[in-house]
């Protein structure tokens, strides 16, 4: 997509034979990078089961160490980007180019508030020693698991804001070739893909917030 | 004015090369880049032979010889066998087999050989750094805890190694759903095409796992997360569990695709449309499968629980049944087949014969009381080389001289095509051959001293290692020879079937001038072949 044309921009690549194949191309590869992403965070779901049930005392601990408000707030911003993504891929297949422009830089500003308030959160984890490193240190709860639960925690939320960044990134993109026209009510798919991707990493986030804020909160 | 060139003509700038996104060209790029870690893996494992020649430690310090056979490990596996077959040969003949003018992403197809070249690279510096001694497994705690050498930059390598194989296999599910000619349906695939939709599933169902098992362990070093360190509450066993719930698939990212080549090459050289091709096709997808489940039998000695080591040797077990499947078809393919004997087929030969043993010894390790007995010794390093080398590589080089006219438009010479076959397999031989009874009399594996009694093994080893690299030069040789002083290949010089033999060699940028549209099964051999079953 990012060859620098002086020419028109031309929607159909040349190894395809029509719009519809080349949309059947992206939408499957973009499901099945998605799988791949699936068992890349599988990994460490996987670890978070198998200590969880090994330390369950500490994995409590941990977790009523979270900021439930501030992850509330989080999953509300998320959920409310999703919407506003799914409202540009809509517009954009009307060929509504000016409200998709609106509804991707909406997505973006809350995608960017959520990044704000996990910097927020980390910042707290900084200077309370909570980063698994030489200088943990926890109180309240002592005993073996609790730097692996904020291993975990942090591997975990920052593979998912790392995913966010990227995804901003992308967002910025797809807005700006918005504008130029790019994209019309027969060739959008990029913003599709993109909206799929946008979703992904919103479900994440969906099971990441009850297993490290809530689950055992009450134990 | 484009049509009247061919793929390679086609451009001759760096440039041309360096950012092409035609498969053909990509496909050549990675044959190079697999090619230069295929000889540093078989000078590293040079250096292990001459070592091992004698009972001392003449050459090297234990430390220096641990670093070497990492090296060779690491190049072989992750820089060589995995892309070998699939990202060389795969990504020059699968788009045409299909019907297609290209993968369904080519500039993703491209993006993946950048990858591989920076994961590479990263291997290589840590060469330069001093190595890495963990063996290619990077088992914590000796990557995490206890290592010394420069373990992150080769981690950092085959993560980054991983995305490139990931992005392969999604492009050629893409482009196997999508990208085919009208009339080619799913059972008019050739069977390098079910070989190779099997191992892209493996390849991103797999790889995502090693790639953040590996991630888990360079956190661990960079920051001190805990995930597998014992002081912290962690468990290195989980390591092993991770890394071969893909290594153990990862294998047969190795095997199948050589097996796809077989099933080409068998049909082109009995012409014959190959036997229970159905079976053939659907034991890939069955052996795609059940390699997920059968990660234990690494670990039957690691803490596994005893019940759970029964359940992957039963499953173990089941792998043998589709491999005896194809193994099988195959053979009945010859039946009343016209055969000839060209350098692939010797390969074809050799294929079975290597592969057979290595299979069969599998299954021994398979039984868990004879693992206990031969576990860590090299039984089992004779038994993984028969698999990968009888395998892979045999499929490999196969592979290499059959579609080597169309990809350079030139013959090689097939006397020493065959001679280099023939020395491939006796040097083979001898090499591991020995290597079964040494393990079996208990020689233990990664160690560079060892006692008297297994000197003979070595020497016979070491000599057999001699043949093999020589042999191994002559088909490198034949090939460049080829690029000056062969005959132009005509467009179909083994007079067999598919659609790659249709198109000229080498082919044009494009493939095909208009879509070709298929109308017969894919190996549709002479009449008298069609009542055979
Ligand atoms: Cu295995």
């Amino acid at each position: 997509m990012s060859t620098a044309n002086t020419k028109k921009f031309e929607p159909l690549q040349h190894h395809f034979a029509n719009l519809n194949q080349q949309y059947e191309c992206a939408s499957l590869g973009m499901w099945l990078f998605l799988v791949t992403e699936i068992l890349f965070f599988g990994g460490i779901f996987l670890a978070y089961t198998i200590y969880r049930e090994m330390y369950p005392d500490a994995f409590a601990a941990g977790s009523h160490h979270l900021s439930i408000l501030l992850g509330c707030i989080n999953t509300a911003v998320l959920i409310s980007s999703s919407f506003t993504m799914v409202m540009a891929v809509h517009t954009a297949r009307l060929g509504k180019k000016h409200a998709t422009t609106w509804f991707l830089l909406l997505t973006l500003i809350l995608g960017c508030v959520f990044l704000g308030i996990k910097a927020v959160e980390y910042t707290e984890k900084f200077t309370h020693h909570l980063v698994p490193n030489n200088t943990f240190h926890f109180e309240g709860f002592d005993g073996p698991g609790i730097r692996i639960f904020y291993s975990i925690y942090f591997a975990l939320t920052g593979l998912h804001a790392l995913h966010m960044v990227i995804g901003a990134v992308i967002l910025v993109i797809i807005m700006i070739q918005n504008m130029q026209g790019r994209f019309s009510a027969e060739y959008n798919s990029p913003i599709d893909m993109f909206g799929l991707y946008w979703h992904f990493v919103d479900i994440v986030w969906i099971f990441l917030f009850p297993l490290l804020y809530l689950l055992g909160r009450h134990a | 004015m484009e049509s009247k060139k061919n793929y390679l003509t086609n451009g001759h700038t760096v440039g041309s090369w360096l950012l092409t996104i035609d498969h053909k060209r990509i496909g050549i790029l990675y044959l190079l880049s697999v090619t230069a870690f295929f000889m540093l893996g078989g000078f590293f494992a040079l250096l292990l032979r001459l070592e091992l020649l004698t009972p001392r430690g003449d050459l090297f310090t234990s430390d220096i010889y641990n670093r070497i056979f990492t090296m060779h490990g690491v190049a072989m596996v992750f820089f060589f066998m995995i892309p070998a077959i699939p990202a060389a040969i795969g990504n020059f003949v699968l788009p045409i087999m299909v019907g297609a003018k290209d993968l369904a992403f080519p500039r993703i197809n491209l993006l993946s050989w950048y990858l591989y070249i920076i994961g590479a690279a990263l291997a290589f510096v840590s060469i330069v750094m001093g190595g890495v001694d963990t063996g290619w497994t990077f088992y914590t705690p000796y990557s995490s805890t206890y290592s010394t050498s420069a373990v992150t930059s080769a981690a950092l390598g085959v993560f980054i190694a991983g995305f490139s194989s990931i992005l392969t296999g999604l492009n050629f599910i893409v482009t196997v759903h999508k990208m085919r000619a009208p009339g080619m349906t799913w059972f008019r695939l050739p069977l390098f095409v079910w070989a190779h939709y099997a191992t892209s599933l493996i390849m991103i169902l797999g790889t995502p796992v090693i790639a953040v098992t590996v991630l888990l362990v360079f956190l661990e070093r960079a920051f001190g997360f805990g995930f597998f360190d014992p002081r912290l509450g962690g468990d290195p066993v989980l390591f092993q569990h991770l890394f071969w719930f893909y290594s153990h698939p990862a294998v047969y990212i190795m095997i199948l695709p050589s097996m796809g080549v077989i099933s080409e090459l068998v049909a082109a050289f009995t012409k014959k449309r190959p036997f229970g091709y159905e079976f053939i096709a659907g034991s890939s997808l069955a052996i795609a499968l059940l390699g997920f489940f059968v990660w234990g039998h690494h670990m039957f000695v690691s803490s596994q629980s005893m019940y759970a080591g029964i359940v992957f040797s039963i499953i173990t077990f089941l792998v043998g049944v589709p491999s005896a499947v194809k193994i099988f078809n195959w053979l009945a393919t010859f039946y009343k087949g016209s055969i000839t004997f060209e350098t692939p087929m010797i390969y074809v030969l050799g294929f079975f014969g290597l592969f057979m043993v290595g299979g069969l010894t599998g299954l021994f390790l398979a039984i868990m009381a004879i693992d206990v007995h031969v576990h860590d010794t090299y039984f089992v390093v004779a038994h993984f080389h028969y698999i990968m080398v009888g395998g892979t590589v045999m499929g490999y080089l196969g592979g290499l001289h059959y579609w080597w006219p169309k990809m350079s438009g030139k013959m090689y010479n097939e006397a020493l095509g065959r001679i280099a076959a023939i020395g491939i397999f006796l040097g083979f031989n001898l090499t591991f051959f020995p290597q079964f009874i040494a393990g079996y009399l208990g020689m233990p594996r990664r160690y560079h001293i060892y006692a008297e009694e297994f000197q003979i093994f070595n020497i016979l080893s070491t000599g057999g290692a001699m043949v093999l690299g020589l042999s191994f030069i002559i088909p490198i040789f034949n090939m460049l020879w080829s690029l000056k002083f062969g005959k132009d290949a005509p467009a179909n010089p083994w007079n067999a079937k598919g659609l790659e033999w249709t198109i000229p060699s080498p082919p044009t940028t494009h493939n095909f001038e208009t879509t070709p549209i298929v109308t017969e099964e894919a190996y549709a051999y002479a009449p008298h072949d069609k009542g055979g079953h």
